[in-house]
């Protein structure tokens, strides 16, 4: 069999080999890869502006002042501020053992029939829209609330020295504890999926040797998986706090949008998402002003919360790099 | 008890609990989804497809609402798609360990967890308060930065599961890189691009934070990009928290359509891409 | 480097000159009865050295590698067979960190030279991988792809050169009814086939095989080493195996490799019979490696 053509005429090749396209794409990709820092500075930048006469006018003041009175053009974040800070950490006191507990149901006990299954049905809840959540929060989970688990809490937790205040509040079911609550649903799916992976990667060795010892699953979770994920597993929770904060429909249905700071966990409240979506259309001058200030804060600490959460997951990273290596 | 017994005790507990709080998650989500699909089976009807949005107290749909859905969508997608493809082949294919490739993934992951309703007030100081009116393109242009860093994420991952040695088989037929990447690399990583870009899709879809203060809403049928238009999202936010139960019964039928949209898109991409995209003999 | 070693370099150094037969009387050739058939070089190696980082992985290789005939690299792992291989095409090019000092000359040019198109190049040195590597596209597009990239054909030229790949691949047969069909739905025989018809497609003059059968089965093996025995009328083949039967079976000229230096290079023929260096002896029977 003979070549078609003759040997000479490979070197009549068509063009040039497309260096100039080469560097062209690598550019282009550089570019839009750069765009990723250029949105962040922007995001800074553009808030900051906006948001300088606030600073300008009440200083630090801003940030430890309670009082948020649009009629008077007084404002200060401490409210949402708080009520940002109070309705996470409700989130993450229920998420964290409710995650820990599907993950590990999902990844060390399930039969393999069900893995799937449960593992569909909580990526589903992660899914949802937020708007959702907060219209089955406000229509169905706070009337509920109000009536069966708000008045158990105040007459058990609610009777405790110190701690009895938190559990105090009229039962109108629209609170912060009602929006902790709800916030708690919708970040179980983030923090479950993370320890879940953790725990799958898991070396079967390590879990088989301590079962060899005559472990029991649970001492085998506590003593060997948890240790060997931790770091994965934190990242995981701060993953799902950072979400937490800056969730803002859900919350804004159900945390009743008061902004008074009351001691009481069952009083209507207000995040800093929700006086957002609350006041933001019906604002200008320094009201405006003041609430894109509000929107940097929450960008900040979320910035901070997620940042740590990177850092604590590509730990995980480097440290199984090292160990597989 | 004997020590024996005491640690028989904790573990059964222990992981009967852990099976009470799974019951607990699945009774939230069947919960939350038998009350949206009784109640939004209840108000779906023709109208609903046909009708625009109504004043209170009369009856009407969802048409221009679903039509400014989509449009705000698509045009979401189609400008953060390309930006994220992009950045994603960076990262996958330039950046390796450089520092700038890891500021990039590391800012990019924080993005893609951001409060979207900063992004809202973001894109407000940017295209809505300079001219002083909202718009369409601004309600996109605020999706599509929900969209690149899911993009991003999905495209470098997805390209680096594409195994070295069919980047070198392309390259040692003498295809420059850019060829190799665009018509070999691709092509091994589009089922997964594709499930990126559905999940991205649905996660825009439902969003309503970042939409209040770009797109806002329209009462009326507008496709006009830009004026504001109607959405969706912010019908709901609106209709359910109004006092007239003509609007709410509508609030409950777009949140049925919205949330059967954006889970048929999740199941679809995780799960129906990839067994649909094997190779047939 | 003591004396004897550099000695050694200069046994192996061969200078295009003193390839020619009129000059084969020379007598460190002569000595070594080293590749003194070699009129024709079609790629000619002067003091290559090849750098992973910092680690050197090659050691000053000299060599000439005939036109037209098949070219074996063999030796134990690690010893920088693929290594070198992957100089020939300029592969490592794609990797930041990895270089190549000293000269490599194909057809007159030294191609680790400034100003060598890449592309180019790679287009006239075709290579075949370990694994098959098909693209994720039909078997037509495959072969397709790289002929496309150089050549505007019309279509039923490039049909004929599809065909004329895939014959001389000895594929045709078996994949004529469904070139549409999807490349990586084929046997793993077939897959490495239809590489090597995608690398032949565009007709270079080297083709490199790096351990093409080591992830196949013995019956597809023996397929591709007839294929290899043909295809060497048209092409310079250079294949690196850690299968020293298939050196002996497919190749005219055997280079063995240790710890990243040429060891010794010669006809097949004598180093599987009678090899000069004892290392070269302990391998290729069996003694280590």
């Amino acid at each position: 069999m003979a070549v078609p053509e003759t040997q000479s005429s490979k070197h009549s090749r068509r063009g040039a080999s497309g260096a100039l396209a080469d560097k062209a794409f690598k550019g282009v990709a550089f570019f839009f890869a750069s765009m990723v820092l250029v949105v962040l500075a922007a995001i800074i930048v553009m808030l900051f502006k906006d948001a300088w006469p606030t600073f300008q006018t009440f200083g630090l003041d801003f940030f430890v002042s309670a009082k948020w009175d649009v009629v008077n053009d007084q404002y200060g974040a401490l409210i949402p501020i708080v009520g940002t800070l109070v309705t996470s950490l409700i989130a993450i006191l229920i998420g964290i053992p409710v995650s820990f507990g599907i993950a590990l149901f999902i990844s060390v006990m399930a039969p393999v029939w069900l893995k799937r299954p449960v593992g569909i049905a909580v990526e589903l809840l992660a899914a949802v829209p937020s708007i959702i959540y907060g219209m089955w929060g406000l229509f169905y989970f706070a009337p509920w609330f109000s009536e069966n688990l708000q008045p158990l809490l105040t007459d058990t937790l609610g009777e405790l020295p110190l701690i009895g205040q938190f559990f105090q509040g009229p039962p109108i079911g629209v609170s912060l504890f009602t929006a902790g609550f709800i916030l708690a649903i919708m970040i179980i799916p983030f923090i479950a999926s993370v320890m879940r992976d953790m725990f799958d990667v898991v070396p079967k060795d390590l879990k088989e040797s301590a079962y060899a010892m005559g472990s029991t699953t649970w001492e085998v979770i506590w003593t060997v998986i948890l240790p060997y994920t931790k770091v994965g597993v934190i990242g995981g929770i701060m993953l799902g706090l950072g979400r937490a904060l800056g969730e803002t429909m859900a919350v804004t249905f159900v945390v009743g949008n008061a902004q008074e700071l009351m001691a009481g966990l069952f009083y209507p409240g207000s995040t800093i998402a929700s006086t957002l979506a609350n006041e933001f259309n019906e604002a200008d001058g320094l009201h405006m002003s003041s609430l894109i200030a509000l929107g940097l804060i929450l960008f900040m600490i979320t910035f901070v919360v997620l940042a740590i959460s990177k850092w604590f997951l590509l730990r995980l990273g480097h440290a199984q790099e090292g160990r597989s290596a | 008890m004997t020590r024996y017994q005491r640690r028989k005790v904790l573990n059964a507990f222990n992981l009967t609990a852990s099976i009470a709080v799974t019951l607990f998650g699945l009774v939230m989500l069947g919960w939350i989804l038998t009350i949206l699909f009784t109640k939004g089976f209840e108000h779906i009807n023709w109208a609903v497809f046909t009708e625009n949005t109504p004043p209170p107290g009369e009856s009407g749909g969802l048409m221009n609402a679903i039509v400014g859905t989509l449009m705000l969508t698509v045009i979401a997608v189609l400008i953060g798609t390309p930006i994220g493809i992009m950045a994603g082949t960076y990262l996958a294919e330039y950046g390796g360990k450089s520092r700038f490739a890891s500021a990039v993934r590391f800012i990019n992951d924080i993005l893609l967890s951001a409060p979207s309703i900063v992004v809202g007030v973001f894109v407000y100081t940017l295209l809505v308060s300079p001219v002083n009116h909202f718009s369409g393109w601004a309600g996109s242009v605020a999706l599509a930065i929900l969209v690149v860093p899911v993009i991003v994420r999905t495209t470098e991952d997805m390209l680096k599961l594409v195994p070295r040695q069919i980047r070198e088989a392309a390259a040692a037929l003498g295809a420059p890189r850019w060829k190799v990447t665009v018509h070999v690399v691709y092509k091994a990583a589009l089922s997964g691009m594709m499930t990126g870009m559905i999940l991205a899709t649905a996660r825009i879809m439902g969003e309503t934070a970042p939409l209040l203060f770009t797109a806002l809403n329209n009462n009326f049928w507008s496709t006009d990009m830009n004026r504001p238009i109607a959405n969706m999202p912010v019908v709901i936010y609106q209709y359910a928290l109004s006092p007239y139960s003509d609007w709410q019964d509508l609030a409950w039928a777009a949140a049925l359509l919205i949330t059967v949209s954006v889970l048929v898109m999740n199941i679809f991409a995780r799960y129906g891409l990839k067994s649909g995209n094997q190779q047939k003999p | 480097m003591t004396q004897d070693s550099s000695t050694d370099q200069d046994l192996r150094r061969s200078e295009p000159s003193a390839l020619s037969a009129s000059e084969s009387s020379h007598g460190l050739l002569e000595k070594r009865n080293y590749i003194r058939d070699v009129t024709n070089s079609k790629i000619s190696l002067r003091d290559l050295s090849f750098y992973y980082g910092k680690f050197k992985a090659l050691h000053d290789i000299s060599m000439e590698i005939p036109d037209r005939k098949v070219t074996a690299f063999i030796g134990p792992s690690g010893c920088g067979k693929s290594t070198l291989l992957r100089v020939f095409n300029r592969m490592y090019d794609l990797y930041p960190g990895q270089r190549a000092e000293g000269d490599l000359i194909l057809d007159g040019r030294n191609i680790l030279g400034p100003g060598v198109d890449l592309n180019m190049l790679r287009a006239r040195v075709g290579m075949v991988f370990q694994k098959p590597t098909p693209f994720p596209m039909s078997i037509y597009d495959n072969v397709a792809f790289g002929v496309r990239l150089y050549e505007k054909l019309r279509k039923s030229d490039l049909d004929d050169r599809i065909q004329w790949a895939l014959q001389r691949a000895a594929l045709w047969d078996e994949v004529k009814d469904k070139l549409k069909q999807s490349g990586g739905a084929l046997s793993g025989g077939q897959q490495q086939r239809l590489c090597i018809a995608r690398g032949i497609a565009v007709k270079p003059e080297v083709l490199l095989l790096d351990e093409p059968t080591s992830a196949l089965d013995p019956i597809s093996t023996s397929r591709i080493e007839e294929l290899i025995y043909e295809l060497k009328d048209d092409f310079t083949i250079a294949i690196v195996t850690h299968n020293m039967q298939q050196a002996a079976r497919v190749s005219d000229y055997t280079a063995f490799m240790y710890l990243g230096e040429l060891m010794e290079y010669d006809r097949t023929d004598v180093i599987f019979t009678n090899p000069d260096r004892k290392e070269t002896e302990d391998y290729v029977t069996g003694r280590f490696g």
